[in-house]
């Protein structure tokens, strides 16, 4: 049962690492699935990450449960779940039911005021990766079309990034290319 | 039935939700304040304002504590269960689907095309938490965590924990003084 001991230590790390909600703990679910654990690759990792970005729901549940899915099934699956949430319920519940103030605490405001640039600093590195790698797959000319128009449409339209995305999805599946010919 | 509310206060905002959990909190309230009134606003507040002070994914912190007060452990289980299930139980058959065809050549190219997305996506992430922290922390404070912790993760390699750890004691101690 090693698998499930890894899943579990992987998202326990990345709950209770993880300040300001699923999304910011990305760059920390990117560094146990494919840094450590080398679980998946991270294109992989980019398109489940898509993926999951396009579906309602809570982000980091949908990751941890997927990662967990892929590694060892169902049960994986729930180990992955069980270790991203629970803790966390866990906390919540004993420090609301004990004190209620703890919130107004300075030194806890503090902690969670100076984690928010180094997630940043994260979401950064990772920015570049995914940057870098679509030069190397794309070439750079349509690499940096393709942002620029990502950044248009989503920063400056508006646009919701699941719109976006299940927008790409439709034209690579639409039959009107070439490679769409009989084999 | 308390548990069937609990079940339906907590999916709604789970399937409408886009943007992961701190998108869907304006829902959650809606559902439990508006809808079932388990609680005012102002306690709304002040449960969203320590699920944020603490670690991990927001979305199920608030669903666990308010299914726990509604409906003790079982209430828990249940609003735990109805936000975390149905994205993902979808979230897993189109993974499956899609790595079926991991090697046509068109799931290639959707690999390829959304990297640029995510790529903007994660860098307008970043830009909205140096904002937040500018904000609240002031430029001078967010330029020098923002230097030193690039220097320790890109230069050291130092692990991500323990940059968080080495941000997180950092900031209790400024609480102190």
């Amino acid at each position: 049962m090693n698998k499930n001991t890894d899943l579990f230590a992987a998202f326990f790390r990345v709950g209770m690492l993880g300040f300001g909600g699923g999304p910011s703990a990305i760059p920390l679910f990117e560094q146990e699935a494919v840094k450590k654990y080398k679980w998946m690759t991270s294109d992989e990792f980019g398109d489940t990450l898509a993926l999951a970005n396009t579906m309602p729901g809570p982000l980091a549940t949908k990751m941890a449960g997927y990662i967990g899915y892929r590694v060892n099934g169902v049960t994986g699956c729930l180990v992955a779940l069980l270790a991203s949430v629970v803790p966390t319920v866990l906390m919540m519940i004993i420090l609301l039911g004990v004190l209620q103030q703890y919130k107004d605490v300075a030194w806890v405001d503090g902690m969670s005021e100076a984690v928010v640039p180094v997630v940043g600093v994260m979401l950064a590195i990772l920015t570049l990766d995914f940057l870098k790698k679509s030069g190397d797959s794309l070439g750079w000319m349509r690499a940096v079309i393709y942002t620029v128009i990502s950044v248009i449409l989503m920063e400056v339209a508006g646009v919701h990034p699941a719109v976006l995305i299940v927008a790409i999805l439709v034209i690579v599946f639409l039959p009107f290319r070439k490679e769409g010919e009989p084999k | 039935m308390i548990y069937w509310q609990i079940f339906m206060a907590f999916f709604i905002p789970g399937i409408l939700g886009y943007g992961g959990g701190p998108a869907s909190i304006p829902l959650v309230e809606k559902e439990v304040v508006d809808r079932y009134g388990w609680m005012t606003t102002q306690e709304f507040g002040e449960v969203l304002a320590l699920g944020n002070a603490l670690p991990g994914p927001v979305a199920t912190k608030m669903a666990g504590y308010i299914g726990y007060t509604e409906g003790g452990i079982l209430g828990s289980a249940v609003a735990l269960f109805a936000s975390v299930a149905p994205s993902l139980i979808l979230m897993i058959g189109l993974m499956v689907t899609l790595l079926k065809y991991k090697d046509s050549p068109k799931v290639k190219n959707i690999t390829k095309m959304i990297r640029p997305v995510i790529a903007v996506l994660l860098g307008a992430m970043a830009l909205q938490f140096f904002m937040t922290s500018y904000e609240t922390s002031g430029s001078i404070q967010t330029v020098v965590l923002i230097a030193i912790s690039y220097w320790l993760l890109e230069i050291r390699k130092m692990h991500p924990a323990y940059v968080i750890l080495m941000a997180l004691a950092y900031g209790a101690l400024t609480g102190f003084f």
